[in-house]
């Protein structure tokens, strides 16, 4: 069996005296799809951002190929340059063209030339379908195209795993979609990622395995099909049928 | 007559102090007043009293106080008049605080949005009523914080009158450090007796400003 | 009205007031150019920096915004010999107004910083940069953007609040204009004629800034189709 990409092992983290993660453990495979679903307040973000390093753990061990996720600066950068992170409010640089927006840290994280910094991000950009926004900025696009620019920002770093922080909360439902189809391309194109959503047609139809966080720990985890169709545990069930219902 | 600096210059200081904050509350109260009519001016929708009002304000706004503060001591030379030096440092610094109230007092009365205006003029509200009962206690609140934190540059700007002789707390300094030739300790008094009335009122215009924010 | 006007007196002097003005733009020019050099090293300090350091920077900040201009020259005239410095009154009062620009640059800078959403920092760091790289090529734009008018307002006032350095004889235009005055004796023509060049500079510096504002921030040229001058 091959290392996971992506392992957390006994992970702990409180705000004060509130614990958001108790002793929560996750293996994500090379090429695996995993979403993450669960009730605002549950840690699924939280669990998220501690696998890039944003947020610090009290207790427990990440590794991200091959990192470890520790609290020197350095080290850190080493380790994002593996990882890419979408945010649900996008974060482009709005004084940045959509292709310096991409190039940004290729050219200054991993010293690239411009002209070749310009042609990963003429590719990252064919690749979520938005070549012929290259020179724009930011605000003269929509929503749903801000959001596949910002998955072709993290693309440009060749990262070796995607994370997905509620990437298509902030966009009108007639927008979901767009950024839907680049992360499902993207899924079938091998891409390691960990998804925490809302939606639960994706964490069905594209995720490999679906993983539903409750009170600050994995609650409950398997197959999408298992997952869905056959809940064990009463909350899984309760959110289920409420997130349905919506 | 070289003396030691001791307790009577303190005292001396602390006369010129009373004179500064005198100075100061007669500028905030005349340069408030007419700042608030060049306000009005300025957001007007007559042509000619916008105007006024722009070209009042872009001009002081673009004159040194000290500048304002010689004309007006020896402008009214050209009728042979010789104002008193109160008088003339008081009018110098009412012209140019007025129009740093009214760029104040207007940015303020904009910020409020544009349907209250047009909601207070639905219930046929005269203009001068839409102002007192619908637009001025929103402004108050916006304007509040830079009008506190303008007052404190009002209490400085007292300083350059001392430049013409009257005898504020920068001019009695510079009395005493002649006398004494001491003028490191005596500026370091004059720099904490202003920093003591200023001090106070830029933390009330943070906190008030802090306070709006989390309400808004 | 008896009193005959009598400008060609002052104006056969204006030579010195051209030299004047020059020396005021100079003093302003290297005073803002350091004072906003300041102003970002202690806005960097305060957000970026330890916490005694930021506790020194906002004295410094305090004690500034809270006395006088005229106080703070007077100060270092009198106060810089006594640690042992010499220079000349010019040299004091650049010192001193931009010490005093720093401070209120500082000001100006940091919030400038922190109304940049902390979620672009956290891009940045995501995208494997450093503190300082996010800084320079992800908060430093748009911090500047907002903050350009109130920066542009200082620029100006600092320029008009160099009249003040006079009271140690800087040789710059007020001082320039109460030498003329004292051999002239026409103090209304020679102010007059100062308070105009004042504000030719200080149009001047204005519009410099409105352009400069044009160039810098490119992005609202295309975004929004009408542009507004920049207002400072």
């Amino acid at each position: 069996m091959s290392m996971p990409v992506v392992s957390l092992k006994g992970i702990t983290k409180s705000y004060g005296t509130i614990q958001v993660l108790r002793d929560v453990s996750l293996d994500v495979e090379a090429g695996e799809v995993v979403a993450v679903i669960g009730r605002s307040g549950s840690g699924k973000s939280t669990m998220l951002r501690c696998i890039n390093g944003l947020e610090s753990i009290q207790g427990g061990t990440i590794t991200v190929a091959g990192h470890v996720v520790t609290q020197t600066a350095k080290q850190l950068r080493e380790l994002r340059r593996e990882v890419g992170m979408v945010f649900q409010s996008f974060n482009l640089f709005p004084h940045l063209t959509v292709e310096q927006n991409i190039s940004l840290a290729p050219r200054i994280a991993k010293k690239m030339a411009a002209e070749q910094a310009r042609g990963i991000a003429c590719r990252v950009l064919e690749q979520v379908g938005l070549s012929e926004k290259i020179d724009a900025y930011p605000q003269q696009l929509s929503g749903g195209q801000q959001q596949r620019v910002a998955i072709a920002r993290s693309l440009a770093m060749e990262p070796k795993v995607m994370l997905f922080d509620e990437v298509t909360s902030a966009l009108d439902p007639e927008l979901t979609g767009e950024v839907l189809k680049v992360m499902e391309q993207l899924a079938e194109r091998g891409m390691t990622m960990v998804v925490v959503t809302h939606e639960m047609g994706f964490a069905r139809h594209v995720a490999d395995n679906v993983v539903f966080m409750h009170k600050g720990t994995v609650w409950e985890q398997g197959t999408a099909e298992v997952f869905f169709d056959s809940p064990r545990t009463p909350e899984l069930q309760q959110f289920l049928r409420s997130s349905k219902v919506k | 007559m070289i003396h030691q600096f001791g307790i009577h210059d303190i005292l001396y200081l602390l006369s010129g102090a009373g004179w500064t904050l005198i100075l100061s509350a007669v500028t905030m109260i005349g340069g408030g007043m007419i700042g608030f009519c060049v306000a009005l001016m300025r957001i007007s929708s007559s042509h000619v009293l916008h105007g006024i009002a722009v070209v009042y304000i872009e001009l002081i706004q673009s004159t040194p106080v000290l500048m304002v503060v010689f004309l007006v001591y020896f402008g009214p030379g050209i009728f042979g008049i010789e104002l008193p030096k109160f008088p003339a440092a008081a009018l110098a610094l009412v012209v140019y605080s007025s129009a740093f109230f009214a760029e104040i007092w207007r940015g303020a009365i904009q910020s409020v949005p544009r349907p209250q205006w047009e909601a207070s003029s639905a219930l046929a509200l005269t203009w001068l009523q839409q102002l007192r009962y619908v637009i001025l206690p929103q402004a108050v609140r916006v304007s509040l914080p830079p009008t506190v934190g303008f007052m404190v540059q009002v209490v400085k700007n007292t300083s350059v009158t001392s430049i013409v002789g009257f005898v504020d707390v920068s001019r009695a300094g510079q009395l005493i450090s002649n006398a004494t030739f001491q003028p490191f300790r005596v500026y370091l008094w004059v720099a904490a007796i202003y920093f003591v009335i200023c001090y106070p009122m830029s933390v009330i215009s943070r906190r008030i400003e802090r306070k709006f924010n989390v309400r808004r | 009205m008896s009193y005959r006007f009598q400008f060609d007196v002052v104006l056969a002097q204006s030579d010195r007031f051209i030299e004047g003005a020059a020396l005021t733009l100079q003093l302003s020019g290297e005073a803002i150019v350091f004072g906003t050099v300041i102003g970002i090293l202690g806005a960097l300090a305060r957000t970026e920096g330890p916490r005694w350091l930021d506790w020194i920077v906002g004295a410094y900040v305090e004690v500034i915004r809270n006395t006088p201009l005229l106080v703070q020259v007077f100060l270092l005239f009198f106060g810089l010999p006594a640690v042992g410095v010499k220079f000349t009154a010019t040299e004091a009062a650049l010192f001193a107004l931009t010490v005093n620009l720093g401070a209120y640059a500082t000001e100006i800078i940091r919030a400038g910083i922190e109304a940049i959403p902390h979620t672009q920092f956290e891009a940045g760091l995501s995208l494997s940069l450093t503190r300082l790289q996010i800084f320079r090529h992800i908060i430093f734009m748009p911090a500047l953007e907002i903050i350009y008018p109130a920066l542009g307002a200082q620029f100006t006032l600092t320029l008009l609040a160099s009249s003040i350095v006079s009271v140690v004889a800087a040789n710059e235009l007020t001082t320039v204009a109460q030498i003329i005055e004292g051999e002239t004796f026409r103090s209304i023509e020679v102010y007059t004629i100062t308070t105009l060049l004042y504000i030719a500079m200080a149009l001047g510096l204005r519009s410099i800034l409105a352009l400069l504002g044009l160039v810098l921030f490119r992005r609202r040229r295309v975004v929004q189709p009408q542009v507004r001058m920049s207002g400072i």
